[in-house]
């Protein structure tokens, strides 16, 4: 990785000698009790790609929004091209040249790209007629020195996110914007589309603009950005160039702690089968799929995505129905697509779509949790407040879940914090077999380091565990049994000490070459 | 990362005037507004008519609303589990036509009645059946069977109407509890709306009846039984609107096929009206009743005051739209006070969503 000085900034910076183009010096910002930023400094440079790091929580936002103009610091001071300015709002910022390119752009849908690209300032012709052509051509010639092909004359509606903020990014060169802040603008992108806008950073970076760039996903700060700055519990920890650093210093970082957590996995002898599944069949969606899973194990279920394996999960749970086939609990045969008898045998299912299946968005932490448990908190047929909010309150303190009431609505909580309400649901109803689906997705890396450590102790308490997961390093970090599934069929079942991500990938790609054991 | 900051955010902001919100958000909350509404209409009924704040006006127009009210409990639970039944006035005016039909024939009341409960039951049964079973939406199952089941009354019946009931049976609903000024149909709607609301607010199925409306898969997913729950309150409803059809035939001492015409549209603006959103999830029970007697109180005011059933009519439909509205526009004026510098559109994917 490279420095900022070593590469592209053909334009002003003479290395080490021009002042930041943006500068954040002792920038605090507090809401109420809350301190969201703590004397934070951040510089940016011409021609630099610059990473802010941080879990969840950390300040990140609030640092993006100071640097937009939304907020206006508490202390410190916020300086362009070394001179102090402030920002007295968006507008203020814009004109500055700080643009601000988020996860999911605003554009005018009916408007024609190039319409929406010089939206309030279209260029003229004579008698003040808008000048289509001229704005159609300028946007051609922008999107020409991002090295993208779009197509100015369309109109908005359809675009892809990706194309969305590309057409977000072309405004903001049309304005001279030399600072863009990118906010995860790749957590709704594919992989060839992330691809394609790193190029177009790339091309920013040539023409002298800073970027600012948000991500949860490492790889893509060490391959894009030279330098990076890390929040943590909106203080500053440290900025530094990506070139000394690997993954675990930038954790440790985030985190405060050291990185061997993530994977915390305790040794268990497996006992007594917990769950079995014999050639569990749903047409045309899985075929003929057996195992087993023992009393303080952690199975996982890995492969493609499409391979069948949530299909499996949901069928196991009774959500679907199977067509042939059988599972059984602790002995116990269980009747096909009744969730009901499933959890009354002891299985429990944190599905992999939080949001629609794990959660009901618009009630309390509270009666989530108690959802799970509306036979067990009653007394005679009412229930009783006090049972149901003691069994919340003492989940959410097992989990370590971050709320201000158990009354509020979970849709208030982020990410991790609502994956453990799911989680809390659940291990409420003391299962024996814990299916978990996806269980780290889209959460920050120290709450995942929690969800495995609780995983592994539930493991060392006896549970049998399944766990679906498209992440390797998670597989293969916290599993005793990886079994692999290639398009509705089990294709390979490899124990800890002979699983790598060469023979989970051969196997889950149905390259079968020595995977199966 | 948004969302986290998001709160810590907006409790961050909360935090200073916390108590004055709290305080105004608690007289925001719709069901107490509307009880707010029913004391100032009722006042202007005192203050404008001599004839409507004496007990016998009151006593009337209370047991003129035992059957909206009765229909209105059952509803309540339908539509907070995010399903609707528009039939119940057709099986109400079926159990008349059948009532009638039966006492023609010269049947014992005392058969016909329970007879006529268990029809109505098994209309419910055919509504949730068909939406459960064949997933068929509830609001498209019900104008159907709206549409049939007032057909199949006159087919019962026809154009006649019976009479002469029994006086007893008659005395009944149309009396007041002895020593009160209480009628019966209000006592009769005393015991079940406590069931009710117990099974609302306090039990497992009204718990699960939330979380139904709320996110229907996501209860699904925690083992409640969504459909059969759902077919129960189908079947509750075509039981209750019956039995309501017996109360409606023996107070106005008149079997007709068309008897209870649009009374669906009274208790769904009494449901409404009372804060359950129709979309499933949010509603209490004290709404409910609030709605109820509000819709019941404007009625007989207007009644008093002479005003047409069209007006009547008119102004049913415009409380259920202003009940529909309200929330809404509330909850967009909320949003816009949040997020005062945010004139630019949403994405183009919210769009065309």
């Amino acid at each position: 990785m490279k420095d900022p000085g070593e590469t592209g900034a053909p334009r002003g910076q003479a290395s080490g000698t021009a002042p930041p183009v943006l500068a954040l010096r002792g920038v605090s910002k507090s809401f109420g009790a809350v301190r969201a930023l703590r004397e934070v400094s951040l510089e940016l440079f011409a021609g630099e790609a610059h990473a802010l790091a941080g879990e969840n929580g950390a300040g990140k936002s609030t640092l993006v929004k100071t640097l937009s103009g939304v907020h206006r610091p508490d202390e410190g001071e916020i300086l362009l091209d070394g001179a102090p300015v402030e920002f007295g709002g968006p507008a203020a910022a814009q004109e500055a040249g700080v643009a601000v390119i988020y996860q999911e752009p605003t554009l005018f849908p009916d408007l024609s790209v190039a319409e929406n690209i010089f939206m309030g300032r279209q260029p003229r012709a004579g008698f003040g007629r808008i000048d289509r052509r001229a704005m159609r051509e300028e946007s051609a010639a922008l999107f020409k020195r991002l090295g993208v092909a779009l197509d100015p004359g369309r109109p908005a509606r359809g675009l892809s996110i990706a194309d969305q903020q590309l057409v977000e990014i072309a405004k903001a060169l049309s304005r001279e914007a030399r600072v863009l802040i990118m906010d995860e603008p790749t957590a709704a992108l594919s992989g060839n589309e992330v691809a394609r806008l790193f190029n177009v950073v790339k091309a920013l970076r040539e023409h002298g603009c800073a970027v600012l760039f948000i991500s949860h996903r490492l790889d893509e700060i060490f391959e894009l950005c030279q330098r990076v700055t890390t929040l943590r519990d909106g203080a500053w920890v440290a900025s530094e160039h990506i070139s000394g650093l690997t993954p675990d210093d930038l954790v440790r970082r985030m985190v405060g702690r050291d990185l061997d957590a993530l994977y915390p996995k305790q040794e268990t002898t497996p006992g007594e089968v917990a769950l079995t599944v014999g050639r569990l069949t749903r047409e045309g969606v899985f075929t003929d799929v057996s195992f087993e899973v023992r009393r303080g194990e952690i199975v996982a279920l890995a492969g493609l995505v499409g391979a069948g394996r949530s299909e499996v999960a949901r069928a196991v749970f009774g959500v679907d129905r199977w067509d042939a086939g059988s599972v059984e609990v602790g002995g116990r045969r269980l009747p096909a697509g009744s969730p009901t008898a499933a959890m009354a045998a002891g299985l429990a299912l944190v599905p992999e779509d939080r949001r629609q299946q794990g959660l009901v968005m618009d009630l309390s932490i509270e009666r989530n949790i108690g959802l799970t448990g509306l036979r067990s908190v009653r007394r005679g047929p009412v229930i009783s407040r006090a049972a149901e909010r003691d069994r919340a309150r003492d989940w959410a303190t097992r989990l370590q879940l971050k709320f201000t009431r158990l009354g509020d609505a979970v849709n208030v909580l982020s990410g991790g914090n609502q994956q453990k309400v799911v989680l809390a649901k659940w291990l409420a109803t003391d299962p024996a077999v814990l299916i978990v689906d996806e269980p780290t997705r889209g959460i920050d890396i120290g709450t995942k380091a929690e969800v495995h450590r609780l995983l592994s102790e539930l493991a060392g308490r006896g549970i049998a565990i399944l766990m679906i997961s498209s992440d390797l390093p998670e597989v293969l970090g916290m599993a005793d049994r990886v079994l692999v599934m290639h398009e509705g069929r089990l294709t390979a079942e490899i124990p800890r000490e002979r699983a790598t991500e060469e023979n989970v990938m051969s196997a889950a790609t149905g390259r079968d070459a020595g995977a199966a054991a | 990362m948004a969302p986290d900051l998001m709160t810590t955010a907006g409790t961050g902001e909360a935090a200073p005037p916390a108590a004055g919100r709290s305080l105004i958000s608690r007289f925001a909350r719709w069901d107490v507004l509307v009880t707010a509404l029913l004391i100032a209409v009722f006042l202007a009924g005192a203050a404008g008519s001599p004839d409507f704040a004496n007990t016998g006006n009151l006593s009337f127009a209370l047991g003129d609303l035992g059957e909206i009210a009765l229909i209105a409990l059952a509803m309540t639970l339908l539509v907070v589990a995010a399903e609707v039944d528009l039939s119940v006035a057709s099986v109400l005016g079926l159990s008349s036509a059948l009532l009638g039909a039966l006492w023609d024939g010269g049947w014992p009341i005392e058969t016909i009645i329970p007879v006529v409960v268990v029809v109505g039951a098994v209309c419910g049964l055919v509504n949730g059946l068909l939406v459960t079973r064949l997933g068929l939406p509830s609001l498209a199952v019900t104008i159907g069977t709206l549409a049939l089941y007032r057909g199949l009354a006159y087919v019962v019946l026809g154009d006649k109407a019976v009479a002469e009931f029994p006086q007893a049976y008659t005395d009944l609903v149309t009396g007041d509890v002895p020593g009160t000024p209480i009628p019966y149909p209000v006592a009769l709607f005393v015991l079940p709306a406590i069931v009710t609301g117990i099974v609302l607010h306090a039990t497992g199925v009204g718990r699960a009846l939330f979380a139904i409306g709320a996110q229907e898969e996501a209860a699904f997913f925690a083992g409640i039984r969504v459909k059969r729950i759902k077919l129960v309150l189908f079947v509750v409803a075509g039981t209750v609107a019956a039995f309501a059809g017996v109360v409606y035939t023996l107070r106005y001492g008149s079997a007709r096929a068309d008897n209870g015409f649009g009374v669906e549209l009274a208790v769904i603006a009494a449901v409404l009206l009372g804060g359950v959103d129709f979309d499933g999830g949010k509603g209490t029970l004290g709404g409910v009743i609030a709605g109820v007697l509000l819709i019941g109180l404007l009625r007989n005011l207007l009644m008093l005051n002479d005003v047409a059933t069209e007006i009547q009519s008119i102004v049913t439909g415009l409380l259920l739209i202003v009940s529909v509205l309200t929330p809404r526009l509330a909850a967009v004026l909320r949003q816009r006070r949040r997020a005062p510098s945010s004139p630019t559109p949403r994405s183009t994917e919210e769009r065309n969503r």
